[in-house]
């Protein structure tokens, strides 16, 4: 039997005094699903998506990803552990505006000290793959928002991640280019990743996901 | 409360870095403007005062007779007073240098009011007054005149104006053989300007028969000699003042401007709920000038209290008490200070509360203009890790804030280069001063127990004490000094002609031009010697030495802050040494040679001893003062570095969190940040280190030149490429200093929080 990608225990998150932001949360995934959470505002999707990326840390459970007990990890490693094994797309691409596309997606192959032409090589093949190689030089304020979120995708992937987590991919898009990104993330579910979406968009979940978890204040409920 | 005062309230509290470091910085640059400009004011203070307040003559006219001139345009006057120059001989025979002595009934009068600082005023015609800025005598001491008169000094007194080093009645001018002169002291209507004096000194003259007046001494000449010593502390305070108030000005203002900056989103909000653009920059100016008022405050308290020490050395030079830093010096520059603050924060929130509300409010929700994409490009192209090359990129994107973070390192390294010169210079000047590399001396007797000149112990000494230095191993080279009061025709001020029975040339003199002397005749002398002679290199003057005249042909110019003029011995045959001063070879301990020499020499004669250094306590306080400034700029550089490197974090917080997100690690981000900074350091000391230099160059000789001295080129040569190696790493420095807590901040945010912030 293959060990799940993520593994969530009786996770409980609370934020100051009031009701907990995910309260007594279990939850499997295993490698090759594609997984959508759908619930809300403040039913506690982020706050989900950010223990399993070890940006957060629960007060009460266990979070294992990739066979990693992430919630014990401190600042250093858990980066060292989200680079290695995440990819992050967010809903406003969270680009950085003074690097070119090509040094956007280079970034966390460099960070992870990724021997140099065969990070540039793996980030061109992505950036066509994506169908974004021309755009490869410019900056990432000249390009639509569809080709943002293909440039955040493509930067999520170059570190080949056994884990895409995505929040709200298409919620700052527009239908054209959300159809884009959905299509995007079809192709790579297809193709074998194991992904994470959390989302409004019922019509990506239905297209992207093999099975959704619904979440409404702080809880999680399977759902298909 | 009003919404102002919540407005400004949670201003303050929220922005605790920005709110911290503009306290201190005004404090730092309250501290240094009233240190330099306070210091600067009280080193003139203490003449002036001491001088209305004794009614200081303006004029001391020297005359043949006694005559008194009328001048319509004098308002005061005093004398004639017999003048006499008298030689005495203190106890058992101690030669003593020539005292001017003035024969007045008491110490008041309409001019020059002379200060008893001890005793009393002389009763009867045996008694005596000394002026004690000469030399101390105690009270009851006896002086006696080479016709064997015996004078009591009854009190010590000080005049402002120098009229006299002694003061006697007018009973005891016959006991001193008569008067050689007189004296007139005239107050005049208008005397602030050398050539009002002048003309004060010809209504005087006119009024007088032609050829009475022997010579006039102006009290701006006085003033200036007196002032001479806390001068040379002026270009040196000027400096630090400038320094300190460009860069307080420098820091101020952009971290006000930064902050203000930084709020530009808050500002449009408060718009958008109905704050005027006027309720803005009142809100604004008021939240910079809350602890900008403390810091001033506290600045105040610390200038005045860091002042203390040297108005105390300089109450010391004057005689005066209770020296304190001009009240409103301390409220000028806590007022400028807070005008730079205020003005700085108007200009800023006016800029801020013109913008239009959803433009403001759009700040840190749009993208902004990215500039410096380049430099980015350029960087990732550098063989460094990722992080440090966005760090080296990072200060292109906001050139302004980098100019003024570079601005402030380069005058932070200037300011330690000077610093650093400044106080090697001052070291090896006292060195030059003190002409003391000598590692033993030998004195030949006690002064209480020393004979007359050419008496029988020193004749003995002059054979002896060589022959055994001669001898004593561990000897590497030695020579004797010979010391005597010498005179000028025309000059009322004692000087010293010192000869050398050997080569003295190691024992610290400094060459300032010319050569040293080599044959009987020659000599070389100091600048305050050549200036009192009006004489130059290559000159011949003529002094008296015992009332011989001794002709003397300056080869050189040496560095001495006394008015000397050293010869050889055999310029002057019949001056016994007195002291011999002993250079030893390397390994030889002092105490044991001088302990060897002493068993030698026998007891009761002549004893050698290790020379001592001695620590010239201004010296100190400037080495104190030179530290203490030195560090505030310093810090003012870090502070300043710090406060926009925490705006620069703050307006890219968001991309931190992308970055932490992407995997960054807290020791990357550190790197990053550091890296931000590094080239900024680097680039500030490159410019920072020569501005430095230059300033020691321009105020250790403008130092010098107010003491009346000529710096040789050596004292000023300061900077090894050791020292300068590790000056140019005063900016790396500097900006590390400063990015350190900015840096340690941007690891630890949480990358979750960051990446909501908007």
């Amino acid at each position: 039997m293959t060990d799940p990608v993520i593994d969530l225990r009786g996770v409980t998150r609370r934020y100051d005094d009031g009701p907990p932001a995910l309260h007594d949360v279990s939850l499997t995934v295993k490698p090759g699903e594609s997984v959508a959470v759908l619930g809300p505002s403040g039913s506690g999707k982020s706050t989900l998506l950010n223990l399993i990326a070890a940006l957060d840390r629960p007060d009460e459970g266990t979070v294992t990803v990739a066979g990693t007990r992430v919630d014990t990890l401190g600042e250093a490693a858990s980066a060292r552990f989200r680079r290695a094994h995440i990819g992050l797309v967010f809903q406003f691409f969270n680009l950085l505006d003074d690097l070119t596309v090509l040094d956007n997606v280079l970034l966390p192959a460099q960070l992870s000290g990724a021997a140099r032409k065969e990070a540039r090589d793996h980030a061109a093949r992505l950036l066509n793959s994506l169908g974004i190689a021309r755009h490869a030089d410019a900056y990432p304020g000249r390009l639509s928002g569809g080709e943002r979120q293909r440039v955040a995708v493509a930067r999520a992937l170059v570190n080949r991640p056994a884990l895409l987590l995505a929040d709200e991919p298409t919620g700052a898009l527009d239908t054209a280019s959300g159809d884009d990104v959905r299509h995007l993330l079809n192709q790579l579910h297809d193709d074998g990743q194991t992904i994470v979406l959390v989302t409004h968009d019922l019509r990506l979940a239905q297209d992207c996901a093999t099975r959704t978890i619904g979440m409404r204040d702080g809880h999680a409920e399977e759902e298909r | 409360m009003s919404a102002l005062g919540t407005v400004i309230r949670s201003g303050v509290r929220r922005r605790r870095v920005q709110t911290i470091v503009i306290g201190l910085v005004a404090a730092a640059a309250v501290t240094a403007a009233v240190l330099g400009a306070g210091l600067l004011v009280a080193s003139r203070a203490p003449f002036d005062q001491a001088f209305a307040a004794q009614r200081g003559a303006h004029l001391t006219v020297q005359l043949t007779t006694a005559q008194q001139a009328t001048v319509p345009t004098a308002t005061a006057t005093a004398g004639p007073y017999a003048v006499m120059n008298v030689p005495f001989h203190g106890p058992e025979g101690m030669r003593m240098p020539d005292l001017t002595v003035v024969a007045r009934p008491g110490p008041g009068g309409d001019v020059d009011r002379v200060e008893l600082t001890d005793g009393r005023w002389a009763t009867a015609p045996d008694e005596i007054v000394i002026g004690g800025d000469m030399f101390r005598v105690p009270t009851g001491f006896e002086l006696t005149t080479d016709d064997g008169h015996v004078f009591t000094v009854v009190g010590t007194a000080r005049s402002v104006s120098g009229t006299a080093s002694a003061w006697v009645l007018p009973s005891a001018v016959d006991r001193l053989g008569g008067a050689t002169g007189y004296q007139m002291l005239y107050r005049f209507a208008a005397a602030g300007t050398p050539a009002e004096v002048e003309a004060d000194r010809a209504a005087v003259e006119a009024a007088l028969p032609p050829g009475s007046v022997l010579g006039a001494r102006s009290w701006l000449d006085v003033r200036e000699r007196a002032v001479r010593e806390a001068a040379v502390f002026v270009p040196f305070l000027v400096a630090f003042a400038l320094l300190g108030i460009v860069m307080a000005v420098l820091v101020v203002g952009t971290v006000i401007a930064g902050t203000v900056g930084a709020a530009t989103r808050r500002i449009g909000i408060l718009k958008a709920l109905g704050c005027t653009p006027a309720g803005i920059v009142r809100a604004f100016v008021i939240q910079a000038l809350l602890p900008a008022t403390v810091g001033a405050v506290a600045g105040a308290v610390a200038g005045n209290l860091i002042a203390l020490p040297v108005l105390a050395e300089t109450e010391q030079l004057y005689g005066s008490a209770n020296m304190t830093i001009a009240w409103w010096v301390t409220l000028v520059a806590a007022g400028g200070v807070l005008t730079v603050v205020a003005a700085t924060a108007w200009a800023a929130a006016l800029r801020a509360g013109r913008l239009r509300t959803v433009d403001a409010i759009a700040v840190g929700r749009a993208s902004s203009p990215v500039r410096g994409r380049w430099a980015g490009r350029l960087a990732a192209r550098l063989p460094v890790p990722r992080p440090v090359a966005l760090g080296l990129a990072r200060p292109f994107a906001r050139p302004v804030r980098t100019t003024a973070i570079l601005l402030a390192v380069a005058t932070g390294a200037a300011a330690v280069t000077f610093a650093t010169g400044l106080a090697a210079s001052l070291v090896r000047i006292q060195g030059a001063v003190e002409q003391n590399n000598a590692d033993v001396t030998v004195e030949a007797a006690a002064p209480s127990q020393q004979a007359g000149p050419g008496e029988q112990s020193q004749a003995q000494d002059w054979r002896v004490v060589p022959a055994a230095i001669g001898a004593q191993p561990g000897t590497r080279a030695f020579y004797g000094v010979a010391q005597a009061p010498v005179t000028a025709p025309g000059l009322s001020d004692p000087m010293t002609v010192t000869a050398f029975t050997g080569d003295a040339t190691w024992d610290g003199y400094l060459m300032v031009s010319g050569r040293w002397f080599t044959a009987p005749g020659e000599a070389v002398a100091g600048a305050p010697f050549l200036k009192a002679m009006g004489a130059r290199v290559g000159d011949t003057v003529t002094v008296r030495a015992d009332g011989e005249p001794v002709r003397l042909h300056i080869v050189g110019e040496v560095f001495e802050t006394g008015s000397g003029v050293f010869i050889s011995a055999a310029t002057i045959p019949d001056m016994p040494p007195g002291e011999w001063r002993i250079a030893l070879t390397d390994g030889t301990d002092a105490s044991a040679y001088s302990e060897a020499l002493n068993k030698k020499l026998g007891g009761g004669g002549p004893q050698a001893h290790p020379t001592g250094v001695e620590i010239d306590p201004l010296l100190a306080v400037v080495q104190g003062l030179t530290a203490t400034l030195t560090l505030l700029l310093l810090a003012v550089a870090a502070l300043g570095l710090l406060n926009m490197l925490v705006l620069d974090l703050r307006d890219r917080v968001h991309d931190l969190g992308v970055h932490k997100a992407l995997g960054m690690t807290p020791r990357q981000t550190i790197a990053m940040v550091v890296a931000s900074v590094i080239g900024v350091g680097l680039l500030g000391g490159a410019l920072g280190v020569p501005a430095g230099i230059a300033l020691q160059r321009l105020v250790v000789p403008a130092m010098a030149a107010s003491g009346g001295l000529h710096l040789p080129d050596s004292l000023l040569d300061v900077y090894g490429p050791v020292l300068l190696a590790a000056l140019a790493l005063g900016g790396p420095a500097i900006a590390l200093l400063g990015a350190l807590m900015p840096a340690g901040w941007a690891a630890r945010i949480r990358t979750a929080a960051a990446l909501r912030t908007e």
